[in-house]
């Protein structure tokens, strides 16, 4: 009874994630690379090396936008690497506010880089509460069999569904803090 | 032993800086039912191939030697394109440049796509280009490389003539197998660029 109602409120959260941009197609490649055993194995993995990676590279990167001259080329490759293992894990928001973020580097724009840091570390701790409640949950719904492919084609199904919604009425807010 | 070779898996050597993406590759490369090992640099990978492809091996080892190379002979580099220091054209230059590394068929992948990178990556020799993010659909491109460079190695095997003469002599290191790379790779090193004209794609440089 537990495992079902878990398992609808993971549902509802990663179907929530699609929907909003959070994670995109990506991050579907990674739940079809789920152990078929139904542990949470590589899809956990790959998360958590994400959000240390990420937690790593933003603490550099405030560390390099304090400096009284800022070296804007390690800006820059910082960001590379973090629009990079976004992509790679499907962090959508993330990857964006990255791209943003080159490009204020770009023109060595020092306040507009430290908004885009905010930006970014804000989207990345959106992200990581919800990969975190996620890891949570799923050893418990994984206790019993978990088709995760049966359950991604649902999700893209309610992601496409809200796309067109969407069009209809956009309503995207970018959280500034 | 040796004439195992066809079953088992190739090998990939992986290499990319970041630990993300090393994690989602070789998970890629293992679904796909390919042994895997990553490193997280250029040099290391050079390290890790003069390791496992240095025909220079002592004979008094050979027999182990071989059975070893067999294990984990790579068969195919992946490697980013962006790394600090040795980036992923640097390493591909250097391993086409390798007698023993060159016909080891060598896969770029980045996440930007630029064309003069492209083409710069496939005129040193590159086989293949793959935009990240990397997906399951893109290892589907990885064997016919592999195979493809089988082949070559096969084809130069049967058109030098020694190799049957010497497979009772172990410091001759051939096997039955076509698997046994670096003594064909020695042969070829020898120019028989004309036997095979793909073999060395544009070297001019």
């Amino acid at each position: 009874m537990a495992a079902a109602a878990l398992r609808e409120q993971l549902n509802a959260l990663l179907s929530s994630m699609y929907a909003s941009g959070l994670v995109d197609d990506q991050f579907q490649q990674l739940q079809m690379l789920q152990d078929d055993g139904g542990t949470p194995g590589f899809v956990a993995e790959v998360v958590t090396l994400f959000c240390d990676d990420a937690d790593r590279i933003i603490s550099e990167l405030a560390a390099l936008l304090e400096q009284p001259v800022v070296d804007f080329d390690k800006v820059d490759a910082y960001v590379h690497q973090l629009k990079g293992s976004s992509a790679s894990v499907g962090a959508q928001k993330v990857k964006f506010t990255c791209m943003q973020f080159r490009e204020l580097c770009q023109h060595k724009n020092r306040d507009g880089c430290i908004m885009a840091l905010t930006l970014v570390r804000n989207e990345f701790y959106d992200l990581r509460n919800k990969f975190q409640t996620m890891l949570q949950v799923v050893p418990y719904v994984l206790k019993g069999p978990f088709d995760f492919q049966v359950f991604t084609g649902i999700v893209k199904m309610e992601h496409m569904l809200l796309k067109l919604k969407r069009i209809a009425c956009p309503c995207f807010l970018l959280k500034f803090v | 032993m040796a004439a195992v070779a066809t079953e088992t898996p190739f090998h990939v050597l992986a290499v990319d800086d970041s630990l993300p993406d090393r994690k989602l590759i070789e998970r890629l490369l293992k679904t796909s039912s390919f042994q895997v090992t990553t490193v997280d640099s250029g040099s290391k990978a050079l390290e890790f191939l003069r390791i496992h492809h240095d025909s220079s091996t002592p004979i008094s080892l050979q027999e182990d030697q071989l059975i070893y190379n067999q294990e984990v002979a790579v068969n195919l580099i992946i490697t980013d394109y962006c790394m600090p220091g040795m980036t992923g054209y640097d390493l591909l230059k250097k391993i086409k440049e390798s007698s023993s590394l060159r016909d080891i068929p060598v896969v770029i992948m980045s996440s930007e796509n630029i064309p003069s990178r492209i083409n710069r990556c496939l005129e040193e020799g590159a086989d293949e280009f793959f935009l990240k993010p990397v997906r399951l659909s893109d290892m589907s491109k990885l064997k016919p490389h592999i195979l493809k460079s089988r082949c070559k190695e096969h084809y130069n095997q049967q058109s030098d003539g020694n190799i049957d003469e010497s497979s009772s002599n172990p410091t001759n290191s051939s096997s039955s197998s076509s698997d046994n790379s670096s003594s064909s790779r020695k042969r070829k090193a020898e120019g028989d660029a004309e036997i095979l004209p793909k073999a060395n794609r544009s070297r001019h440089s």
